[in-house]
C-alpha cells in the first residue's frame, strides 16, 4: 500500500463513518499504542493490561494488530520521532500517553493530517484534532468530601495530606478538597501536610504535626500516603480517623486487616492504570465510526466496603489496584459525555 | 585503492555509504518510506539536530567541545515559543544576546585558558535554569513564520531534505571555502603556528563560538516549528547527539579536522537509525544499545580506512 492508497483508504474510511450505521468493520485496522515511559510500577500495569486486552481483542478478530511501543528515552523528540514512525508504518489510530501536553502537537497533527485517529490519554496532548481521555484530579478531591459528608453528617475535623508541591496533580486534587469543604461547611481543615505520595514521607509528616493539632476525625489523601498516616495515628493514642485510600497495595492490605479486627470503614479511589485499554477501546470505536466527543474522562475506579476483597485481589504487591476496561465500558463513557 | 582520492572525500565516504546502506535498508523494511511524504517524516526532527550538529561542529574545529548544547537549544526554543511568539522584537534582541554570550565564553576559555567542557557544563544549568524560568510548565507557541517554514511543501523534494542540503552548503561554505573558516580550521590543527602568523587566535575562537550560538538558535526555532511548543527539557538529547553527529561525520575531537557535509550526513544518519530499529521492532530495551552498536560499528570501518589510508601513504 502506498501513500496514496492509504490516503484513499481512510477517506473512504471516513465517508463510511460519517453516517449513523456505526457497524463499519474494524478486523483490518490497526492500532499503536505510543508510550514515553515505563519506569515505575502503574506504567508497566498499564502495559500488561495493554497486552491483556488487545491480545484478546485481536485473536477475537476485533482489530488486526494493537502493538505498544515505549521510547528508550523519555524525551519528547524522542516520542514525536516514534509517532511519525508509526505514521509511516501505516496504523490507522495511535493511542498515546504523552511525555509532554504540548511539545508533540507537531507530531500529532502530521498523523491526523495522515488520517490517523489520534486518542491520548492520562498524559494527554492539547492538539485540538486528537481525542483526550483525561483524568479529573479536581472531582477525585470533591468525591473525598463527598464521602465523608455521607459517613459523617455533624462533619468534623480533617487533615489533608498533600502530594509533592508544585505539580499539577497535587494543586488540581487538593482543589478538589477545598471546593468540597466549601459545599459542606460543617468540616473543617485543621491541618495540612506534604506527603509526596509515599508512604514513609507521610508517615514522618503526619506524626510531626500531630501533636499540634485537636481531634481529628478524618484524613484527606491524594493516593500513596494512607497506609503511613494509619500508622503515624496507630502509633499515638488517638482514636484511629476515617483515612481515604489510593488503592495502593500496602492501603488496601492494612485496611483489609483493620476491617477484619474491628470493622473499620472507610473508601479509595484512584485511577487504574487500565484506563490504557480504555482508550483501546475508544480508538476502536473512533475507527468503528462512531461519533465520539474529543473530551473524554476517565471513571476513577473506587473501591468501597464490600468490594474490598475484590479490589484488593485485583492488585499485585507493590502496586495500585487495576482493572481491565471492555468495550461496553469504553460505550458508557463515550455515552457519559455525549 | 588505485584510484588517488582528495582525503577530504574519502573522509566523506563512509558516512555516506553508511546513510545509503541504512536508507536502503528503511526502504526495504517499509516501502511507504520511499515517498515524498514519507521522506519528510523520517527526516524533519534530523533539521534541527543538523543544525546543532553544525554549531557542535564549530566547537570542536577550535578544539573544544559544548556540553551545553542540548540546554542551550532548550533554552531558544524556549525564548522562540514565548518571546519570539508574543514580541517578536524583544526576542530576537535576547536571541542576539544569547549569541553574543557564546561568543563571550570563547573570549573567557580563551584567555583564562580554561577547560572548554568545564566551563560549558556550568552553562548548561544556566541555560536549564533560565529555560525553566521562561516556561516552568510545557506550553508557549511557535512563531506563525517557524512553523510555515517547518512544514512548507516546496515541490519535488520535501522540505527536510532541501533544508538539509542547504544547511550543509552554508556549512562547508563557511568551514572550507572562507578564510574565517580557514583561520578557525587553522587553530584546532596548529594554535601556535596561527598566531605566529600574525592572526589573532582570539577572535578566531571568539567568531567559532559566535557561530555555533547562530546555528544553535537556528536549531532551536527549527525544532519549535516543528514540535509548535516547547518545554524546558526538550532538546536535552541534542548534546550527545550532535557530538556523535560531528564523529560520525568524518570529524574528529582534535586537529581541527571537521567537515560540515559529514557532519548533516551524521546528523541524519543518528535520526534513521532510531526509525531503523523501531521499524525492525526491536524492543525498547535495548535500542539504545542497539544504537551505539550502529555507531561502533561506522566508527569501526572508519579507523579501518584510516590504516588503509596510511598504510597507502606510507608505500
Amino acid at each position: 500500500m502506498n501513500i496514496r492508497e492509504i490516503l484513499l483508504a481512510s477517506a473512504a474510511a471516513l465517508c463510511v463513518g460519517l453516517p449513523v450505521s456505526a457497524s463499519a468493520d474494524t478486523s483490518d485496522k490497526t492500532i499503536a499504542l505510543s508510550n514515553n515511559y515505563a519506569g515505575n510500577s502503574w506504567r508497566q500495569a498499564m502495559l500488561t493490561s495493554w497486552n491483556k486486552v488487545t491480545g484478546q481483542a485481536v485473536a477475537d478478530g476485533v482489530v488486526a494488530a494493537a502493538d505498544a511501543f515505549t521510547t528508550a528515552e523519555n524525551q519528547v523528540t524522542e516520542q514525536a520521532a516514534q509517532i511519525q514512525n508509526m505514521i509511516l508504518q501505516g496504523y490507522d489510530a495511535i493511542v498515546l500517553n504523552a511525555a509532554s501536553p504540548e511539545g508533540l502537537n507537531g507530531a500529532v497533527k502530521e498523523a491526523c493530517d495522515a488520517g490517523i485517529v489520534v486518542v491520548s490519554f492520562d498524559g494527554i496532548v492539547t492538539e485540538p484534532c486528537a481525542w483526550r481521555i483525561a483524568v479529573d484530579f479536581h472531582e477525585m478531591g470533591r468525591s473525598q468530601i463527598e464521602y465523608l459528608a455521607g459517613r459523617l453528617p455533624d462533619g468534623g475535623n480533617l487533615l489533608e495530606i498533600r502530594g509533592l508541591a508544585g505539580v499539577f496533580v497535587d494543586d488540581e486534587i487538593s482543589g478538589g478538597i477545598h471546593a468540597g469543604v466549601e459545599e459542606h461547611p460543617q468540616f473543617e481543615i485543621v491541618g495540612s501536610v506534604h506527603g509526596d505520595w509515599a508512604q514513609d514521607v507521610a508517615q514522618k509528616a503526619v506524626a510531626g504535626i500531630l501533636p499540634s493539632l485537636p481531634k481529628i476525625d478524618a484524613v484527606v489523601t491524594q493516593g500513596g500516603d494512607g497506609y503511613g498516616a494509619a500508622q503515624a495515628f496507630a502509633a499515638t493514642d488517638r482514636e484511629m480517623p476515617i483515612i481515604i485510600m489510593g488503592n495502593r497495595h500496602d492501603e488496601l492490605t492494612w485496611w483489609k486487616e483493620q476491617k477484619d479486627a474491628n470493622g473499620y470503614e472507610t473508601m479509595s479511589v484512584s485511577i487504574a492504570p487500565g484506563v490504557s485499554t480504555l482508550a483501546f477501546w475508544v480508538a476502536q470505536q473512533i475507527l468503528d465510526g462512531k461519533e465520539v466527543p474529543k473530551d473524554l474522562t476517565v471513571p476513577f475506579l473506587r473501591i468501597d466496603q464490600d468490594n474490598l476483597e475484590e479490589g484488593l485481589a485485583n492488585t499485585e504487591p507493590g502496586g495500585v489496584a487495576n482493572i481491565e476496561y471492555s468495550q461496553e465500558d469504553a460505550l458508557e463513557v463515550i455515552q457519559a459525555a455525549m | 585503492m588505485n584510484l588517488r582520492l582528495p582525503s577530504e572525500t574519502v573522509r566523506l565516504l563512509i558516512p555516506a555509504l553508511s546513510l545509503t546502506a541504512l536508507l536502503a535498508a528503511v526502504f526495504w523494511l517499509q516501502p511507504r518510506a520511499m515517498s515524498y511524504i514519507g521522506l519528510n517524516l523520517l527526516f524533519n526532527l534530523a533539521v534541527p539536530i543538523a543544525l546543532a550538529t553544525i554549531a557542535q561542529m564549530l566547537i570542536m574545529a577550535v578544539n573544544n567541545l559544548d556540553l551545553s548544547m542540548g540546554a542551550f537549544v532548550s533554552f531558544v526554543a524556549c525564548v522562540a515559543a514565548t518571546f519570539l511568539h508574543d514580541t517578536p522584537l524583544l526576542g530576537w534582541l535576547i536571541l542576539l544576546a544569547a549569541i553574543a554570550a557564546y561568543a563571550a565564553l570563547g573570549v573567557i576559555i580563551h584567555l583564562r585558558d580554561l577547560p572548554s567542557i568545564v566551563v560549558t557544563l556550568g552553562m548548561s544549568f544556566v541555560w536549564t535554569g533560565l529555560a525553566v524560568l521562561l516556561l516552568p510548565a510545557p506550553g508557549g507557541q511557535a512563531p506563525e513564520w517557524a512553523r510555515w517554514l517547518m512544514t512548507a511543501k516546496p515541490p519535488l523534494v520535501p522540505m527536510a531534505i532541501v533544508a538539509s542540503i542547504l544547511i550543509a552548503l552554508v556549512g562547508h561554505l563557511i568551514v572550507m571555502r572562507s578564510s574565517f573558516g580557514v583561520l578557525v580550521r587553522g587553530v584546532g590543527g596548529n594554535e601556535r603556528s596561527v598566531e605566529r602568523a600574525g592572526w589573532s587566535v582570539l577572535a578566531a575562537r571568539a567568531g567559532a563560538y559566535g557561530l555555533a550560538g547562530a546555528f544553535a538558535v537556528a536549531a532551536g526555532i527549527a525544532l519549535v516549528g516543528l514540535t509548535t511548543s516547547a518545554d524546558a527539557n526538550i532538546a536535552l538529547r541534542y548534546t550527545l547527539l550532535s557530538i556523535a553527529g560531528v564523529i560520525l561525520g568524518g570529524g574528529e575531537f582534535v586537529g581541527g579536522r571537521v567537515s560540515p557535509i559529514g557532519a548533516v550526513i551524521g546528523a541524519l544518519t543518528l535520526t534513521l537509525a532510531g526509525s531503523f530499529l523501531s521499524f525492525l521492532r526491536i524492543s525498547p530495551d535495548w535500542q539504545i544499545g542497539a544504537q551505539g552498536a550502529i555507531l561502533v560499528i561506522v566508527l569501526a570501518l572508519r579507523l579501518l580506512l584510516n590504516r588503509l589510508e596510511n598504510r597507502e601513504r606510507r608505500r
